[in-house]
């Protein structure tokens, strides 16, 4: 850092890039369609692989499955797939939110649950209505993850750490929690007898409802692209084609009908049954809610400024311990609502919840989503994407009638490819 | 002296670290709108000496005075708000977010509580086209695919986009290649075009004296020699910098170069 460095190059880099200057040639000023997949394409060279990797390989394992089993594309059975990863989703979205850190929570599993926990057991056992009930499942947790935050900033203890203290010392407190509260005669288990909690998972929207739904998130969606795309227009910025703006408006609609077509088909087989379980409009209000906290706002900034230089933000002026005790207590209160939704979609909380396994899937589907391990890079729609893949997975090993070891394996070597490919991405960024 | 006082003067600074004098009395003026390297051996005291300037730490004793009117720094946003804009050999910026994200970290612009993007852009645009920084074909894609020249030129538009009296660029040069350095070179002489003092810390003669309008030697904590480039050739300058004194006539009568 002092004057050290820098007497030696003089003579050595003379020879080196002369066109290193037009790096940037291809750069992402997009005139047409194809400028735009050219500078798509070098972008994912560059280390911003993005979502098409995740995307490929969901659309191959489902390819695989299908031609295995033919009921795996069947209604009953994509929306069961979906019922089973909205709380992996929401696991997944907890980590990003310290993944982008380069830190890590490997407590989010338990502190969920124990969320989970107080929705059920003040929803169900103390006759709180399910609002404030939800409310306490989320701040129980938020505390949780703050004070977790505090020791890793004040202290300076590894996140991995602190949070392995707590993966195993909330396993305790969850087991404490359901087996005083919940009553000796639970035997460890609370069901949930709240209609709206209960029915978070299992329960669906009337099927004009959630075309509605669907519509006005399209509208929205639309809206937001095309007046943002004027507004750049007006200010003489460069826009994107509008092909493209087209086309993700297209692939987003394409997407909605499909979900809605598939859940709204009778997928009873006695009595009818249709429409979109409940969980998943809440799962993607809550991918809208912190993707936008993530790209517009500062805090969101100032979050992909850490994990991308530590002590560039430092001296930006952005304060380090405020906005890491913040995102612990944010991934912590999202692990809450993962683990409500978790305890929705069983019926029950129950002691013996595995929590170490879930906080493992819950990173899993981040990295699998395309979220780095090493800070800076990811998204909430990672974890979406990523958590739908271990769900079809494991739906699909299950139907096929793999045993839980394959299970287990196939997950584990996706995992591995995934980072894989974020490694090997990470590298041609520093080549390039 | 004259009415016209200095950007920046220096007198008798010092500055230890326990009982290691880093800085023993330095006198330096740094005129307004040219360009002072600042040279010397390693443990010379430069760093000590530009830290002392850009406020990460205060002097143990002596005076320093802006624009005429004694001052003290006790933080890096005092010497920011007086127009003293510092870029560091590491640069500070975040490989993963774009050249604008960058340009505005920890002052972006907000529209209802949102990022306002597109002002930031446009702003982010003037800065560098003011700067003649023409390589860089959009400012939205990642710094870190940025070569080394650019990633300086996105650091000191950074540092000159509020309005910097004196821009100090701490070895700027040093890992660069031969365009990207005579790139860097430019936006030197780009930023006193616009009336902005630089000091530029180097071990590059050849950038010193390609660029520089006037040069100070710094020697075991004290400044040997500062004035006019021309008063010396590399030779005197190599001399300054390992004894602290020239064997030729000091000042004047050598021919430039």
């Amino acid at each position: 850092m002092t004057s050290a460095p820098g007497t030696a190059q003089p003579e050595t880099d003379a020879e080196t890039d002369v066109r290193e200057i037009d790096v940037a040639e291809a750069g992402v000023l997009a005139e047409s369609f194809g400028d735009y997949v050219r500078a798509w394409l070098k972008r994912v060279r560059g280390g911003e692989s993005g979502i098409l990797p995740v995307l490929v390989g969901l659309v191959v394992i489902i390819i695989i499955f299908q031609i295995e089993k033919s009921v795996f594309l069947s209604a009953g059975n994509l929306v069961l797939l979906l019922q089973q990863g909205a709380s992996l989703v929401l696991f997944g979205m907890a980590e990003v939110f310290v993944l982008l850190l380069g830190e890590i929570d490997l407590s989010a599993g338990f502190v969920g649950v124990i969320g989970g926990f107080f929705a059920v057991w003040l929803s169900s056992q103390k006759g709180w209505p399910w609002g404030p009930s939800i409310l306490v499942g989320l701040l129980v947790p938020a505390a949780i993850g703050a004070a977790m935050g505090v020791f890793v900033v004040r202290l300076r203890l590894p996140s991995f750490v602190v949070t392995l203290a707590g993966l195993l010392g909330f396993q305790g407190v969850l087991l404490w929690l359901v087996n005083t509260l919940g009553g000796k005669s639970s035997g460890g288990v609370i069901s949930i007898d709240n209609p709206v909690i209960g029915g978070l998972v299992g329960s669906n929207m009337p099927v004009l409802a959630g075309w509605l739904v669907m519509a006005v998130v399209v509208a929205a969606f639309a809206g937001l692209l095309v007046f943002g795309d004027r507004s750049r227009r007006r200010a003489g910025l460069a826009t994107p084609p509008f092909g493209l703006t087209i086309a993700k408006i297209a692939a987003v609609a394409v997407g909605g009908i499909i979900l809605l077509v598939v859940c709204n088909a009778n997928r009873g087989l006695l009595t009818p049954l249709r429409g979109v379980p409940w969980v998943v409009p809440v799962v993607i209000a809550i991918v809208i809610a912190w993707t936008v906290l993530l790209t517009r706002t500062r805090f969101g900034r100032y979050v992909y400024a850490i994990g991308g230089n530590a002590e560039a933000a430092r001296r930006a002026g952005i304060n380090l311990g405020r906005m890491r005790i913040a995102c612990f207590a944010l991934c912590s209160m999202t692990a809450g609502a993962a683990g409500i939704v978790y305890a929705s979609n069983l019926g029950s909380i129950s002691s013996n919840v595995n929590g170490g396994q879930l906080v493992l899937y819950a990173v899993a589907a981040a990295v699998i989503g395309g979220t780095s391990l090493f800070g800076g890079h990811g998204k909430m729609v990672h974890a979406l994407l990523g958590g739908l893949v271990i769900a079809t997975i494991n739906n699909g090993m299950g139907l096929v009638g793999l045993s839980a070891p394959t299970q287990y394996i196939v997950t584990a070597l996706v995992l591995l490819a995934a980072v894989t490919v974020d490694s090997l991405a990470r590298r041609g960024q520093v080549a390039a | 002296m004259t009415d016209d006082a200095p950007l920046l003067r220096l007198r008798g600074v010092v500055k230890n670290f326990g009982p290691v004098q880093a800085l023993r009395g330095v006198d330096l003026d740094l005129p307004n709108g040219q360009v002072t390297a600042l040279v010397g051996d390693n443990g010379a005291g430069k760093s000590t000496l530009i830290k002392t300037i850009s406020g990460i730490w205060g002097p143990d004793g002596g005076e320093m005075a802006w624009l005429g009117q004694p001052v003290q720094f006790h933080s890096p946003k005092d010497a920011a708000r007086q127009g003293i804009a510092t870029v560091y050999q590491d640069l500070a910026l975040c490989d993963n977010l774009d050249i604008v994200q960058n340009m505005f970290l920890g002052r972006e612009l907000l529209q209802r509580r949102m990022l306002d993007e597109s002002a930031m852009e446009k702003r982010a645009a003037a800065t560098l086209s003011d700067l003649s920084v023409t390589t860089v074909k959009s400012i939205r894609q990642p710094v870190g695919s940025l070569s080394g020249g650019q990633r300086q030129a996105v650091a000191v538009a950074r540092a000159v986009m509020e309005d910097a009296r004196l821009v100090i660029l701490d070895e700027p040069t040093a890992a660069l290649g031969v365009s990207q350095t005579a790139m860097v070179l430019d936006l030197v002489r780009t930023l006193r075009e616009g009336g902005i003092a630089v000091l530029l810390i180097s071990h590059n003669l050849n950038d010193v004296f390609s660029v520089a309008d006037r040069v100070a030697v710094m020697h075991l904590g004290r400044i040997a020699h500062s004035g006019p480039l021309s008063e010396l050739d590399t030779q005197g300058v190599v001399e300054l910098i390992t004894t602290g004194q020239t064997s030729a006539a000091p000042a004047a009568g050598r021919p430039p170069r």
